[in-house]
């Protein structure tokens, strides 16, 4: 596994982690599928997602990969089956303990720490406590400077780092990711990169998306392959570069498979 | 920068909510509503006679000026005090159904006929308005009508009745409905060139004159009567009665007589005071 | 002197030297309009964003009727005020016919509708860019509202401005239930009505280059804050 590497973060005084807080993982997806326009877009969904992995979500264009992401997370609600946090306590809502950040940033025509102050208020956190965890995320990643800046002034790769702090301050036990470097230079990707990679080593469980096979390999302990709208296999990472199990994931890896 | 959006936000609202609680200042202050006519009021006789009544009584008169028909909906309905308005039969009426307590004579002006110089249908120099109205049917000639239930305009409707002529047969022809006041009519007429009935307060202080000059005047049925009631409180007990007798009193009064007589428009008297002693 | 010349010569007169019975009029016809607008905002823009994220049957007629309602003719509304405030009518007893106060009640009538179905369409709009993310963080549409209102402010600028350039343009409304009462309830559109049915068009003319100029004041003023403040944060 990579480590975080420090050279662009400031060493943290206390890792954000959470050991004694009870998960909501595991991620139980039972037959889940997801129908739009007629056509069955997502089909027969079912795996598990434990604790601690980094679990990347491959495919070809179209194939479902955008939709797993938002159905795991709840943004849209199966048409058959259902996603179940297990690990939650009754009565806890379990989006209070993910966040999602999306290819391109949607960012709020404020500054970069009111931005994350937003979040913070909208997980119930007490307007004394958000300075100091604003403070923390945005050294963390680099962006102290430009706390007070219009949060859309900043570059394309400054804004994806803010959408990171953002979902960071949250303290998420699951982060979600659809293709966060995309559109990003390699010295933005690499920043980012490093990121997810230290909120990984505090405990963040990640589920991501990307095309960057190189990417893929550098980071993810799993992947799921998905082809067609259904789960063509989950492997460990290793194993499914060398030896994938599905003729599909093995066409894909050619780059035979239509992007 | 976020400050100049707060401070002018801030301003505005400061100062359209600080000041619409001002309006309830006037509030506090004695007044009466008056329902009179856009052609009283157009004269600049209320300008000069009201300023004087207030300076005695320190009541203020506030007038709302529209059409007859429409100041005599609003004292139905209890919008006014008073009513002063100039159409003897409606006013009666009025106080028939109770909605008045009762009428007093004011004054009087006069109508008179406008036309263009050039008189394509011949008027000037007919005494009668009757012969004057005949003359304008028979030659088709444009004709500018209010049309909006006032009182110059039941007047008019009568003298063409007087003339035998309907000229309603020839609304969008040589007669027109402008549906509206004093002003706007004679604005058309001087537009259109028409010939219409006007009375010569208004007359005398319209600016908009164009090519128009006085056709035809002096006919005793040109006459027009004003006259002041106090609205029912047995209808509407919200009537100020003390506030607007007092204005009735003063209006038919030795004060209120003389100076609507002392009035001038151009030099020359636009109302006759004519109460009847004892009313 | 043709009758627009001397309209010119009038409104310089009049604002050069300040006339009383100029600043008494447009003194009133600020207040009202920008009390009419203040109201319309309270309502409207909550009411527009609730429109643009809320779910419910008949949605979008409501949507189609609240648009509709920006071309509402405002004699019609002044008479339906004027229906409601007379004493005759169910809200007599509050006296507030004839007074600046049934003015401002009219106006907002008329201005609501714009501020509400320009707010929808901008928050709609906006929703789509936001939805996502914002429930992702946790929001629901009810708490979304303020953000996604504050993030539109800019545009919403525009939307409020529409909304004073109707009511300070409007004369049927205030006319009907102000009564055009000298140094009462007389405003800017209803002293123009008034010098145009005493034939003094020039003395009008000017009393409308004077209500533009005011108008073109306000916006110059409101649009530079506008983009001195927007390039900051857009």
């Amino acid at each position: 596994m990579n480590k975080a590497t420090a050279s662009n973060l400031t060493a943290p005084d206390a890792a954000i982690s959470q050991p004694d807080r009870a998960t909501i993982l595991p991620l139980r997806a039972e037959n889940v599928s997801f129908d739009a326009g007629g056509k069955r877009l997502v089909d027969s969904l079912t795996f598990t997602l434990d604790d601690r992995l980094r679990t990347f979500i491959l495919g070809s264009n179209g194939a479902g990969k955008s939709l797993t992401l938002r159905l795991c997370h709840g943004l849209l609600l199966p048409s058959t089956g259902r996603v179940v946090w297990e690990g939650a306590a009754r009565g806890e809502d379990p989006l209070k303990r993910q966040a999602m950040v999306f290819q391109r940033p949607v960012l709020l025509r404020r500054t970069v720490a009111q931005n994350i102050d937003y979040a913070l208020k909208q997980h119930g956190i007490h307007r004394r406590e958000r300075p100091g965890i604003i403070d923390d995320v945005l050294g963390r990643t680099g962006l102290t400077r430009f706390a007070k800046s219009p949060a859309r002034h900043l570059s394309g790769g400054e804004q994806q780092k803010l959408a990171l702090a953002r979902a960071w301050a949250t303290r998420p036990q699951v982060l979600f990711l659809d293709e966060p470097t995309a559109s990003l230079d390699p010295a933005a990707t690499h920043a980012v990169e490093n990121i997810i990679d230290t909120m990984h080593a505090e405990g963040t469980r990640i589920i991501m998306t990307t095309h960057d096979l190189a990417q893929a390999k550098r980071h993810a302990d799993e992947v799921m392959f998905i082809y067609g709208g259904r789960l063509m296999e989950k492997t460990p990472a290793e194993e499914f570069f060398n030896t994938p199990r599905s003729g599909e994931a093995a066409a894909f890896l050619n780059g035979e498979l239509r992007w | 920068m976020f400050k100049f959006k707060t401070m002018f936000i801030a301003a505005i609202l400061a100062f359209s909510l600080g000041t619409a609680a001002a309006p309830h200042a006037h509030a506090a202050d004695k007044y009466i509503t008056v329902a009179s006519t856009t052609s009283t009021a157009n004269s600049g006789l209320f300008d000069f006679i009201l300023p004087k009544f207030t300076e005695k009584t320190g009541i203020e008169v506030r007038v709302v000026a529209v059409g007859t028909g429409k100041a005599i909906k609003l004292a139905q309905n209890g919008d006014a005090d008073v009513l002063f308005v100039h159409h003897k039969p409606s006013e009666e009426k009025f106080v028939t159904e109770g909605y008045g307590v009762k009428r007093s004579d004011v004054m009087y002006n006069d109508f008179v006929m406008v036309g263009p110089k050039s008189d394509p249908a011949g008027v000037k120099g007919t005494k009668t308005a009757a012969a004057g109205l005949k003359k304008i049917a028979d030659a088709n000639a444009p004709f500018a009508s209010r049309g909006d239930n006032s009182g110059t305009n039941k007047k008019e409707l009568e003298l063409w009745k007087g003339a035998g002529v309907d000229p309603t047969d020839a609304s969008n022809k040589w007669y027109s409905a402008t549906g509206s006041g004093m002003g706007a009519t004679l604005n058309v007429a001087s537009g259109m060139n028409a010939y219409s009935l006007t009375d010569r307060a208004t007359w005398l202080k319209f600016k908009n004159k164009g090519d128009l000059e006085i056709v035809l005047e002096g006919d005793p049925v040109l006459f027009n009567q004003y006259g002041i009631i106090l609205v029912n409180p047995k209808k509407h007990p919200h009537v100020k009665v003390d506030l607007g007798q007092a204005f009735i009193d003063w209006t038919i009064g030795k004060e209120g007589q003389g100076l609507i007589n002392e009035y001038k428009i151009l030099g020359n008297q636009a109302f006759f005071a004519n109460a009847q002693p004892g009313t | 002197m043709t009758d627009i010349t001397q309209a010119f010569v009038t409104a310089l007169q009049l604002l050069i030297t300040f006339d009383s019975s100029l600043v008494e009029i447009v003194t009133l016809s600020m207040q009202v309009s920008l009390s009419a607008v203040a109201l319309a905002v309270l309502i409207g823009l909550p009411l527009g964003a609730a429109l643009a994220l809320f779910k419910f049957p008949g949605r979008n007629g409501l949507v189609v009727f609240l648009n509709a309602l920006m071309g509402l003719p405002p004699v019609v509304v002044g008479l339906v005020v004027y229906l409601v405030l007379s004493r005759a009518g169910p809200l007599g007893v509050l006296g507030l016919l004839f007074t600046p106060m049934a003015m401002i009640i009219a106006q907002t009538i008329l201005v609501t509708p714009i501020v509400a179905a320009l707010t929808r369409q901008v928050v709609a709009d906006l929703w789509v860019e936001y939805s996502e993310q914002l429930r992702s963080l946790g929001a629901t549409p009810a708490s979304a509202i303020p953000a996604l209102l504050y993030d539109a402010r800019f545009t919403l600028v525009t939307a409020v401005l529409a909304g004073f350039g109707r009511a300070s343009a409007e004369v049927g409304a205030v006319m009907i239930v102000g009564g055009n009462i000298d140094h009462v309830t007389r405003t800017m559109t209803t002293a123009i009505a008034l010098e145009v049915s005493k034939g003094d068009l020039a003395l009008a003319l000017g009393l409308g280059i004077v209500l533009i100029s005011l108008s073109l004041a306000i916006n110059a003023a409101t649009y530079s804050v506008k983009q001195r403040a927007e390039a900051a944060w857009a």
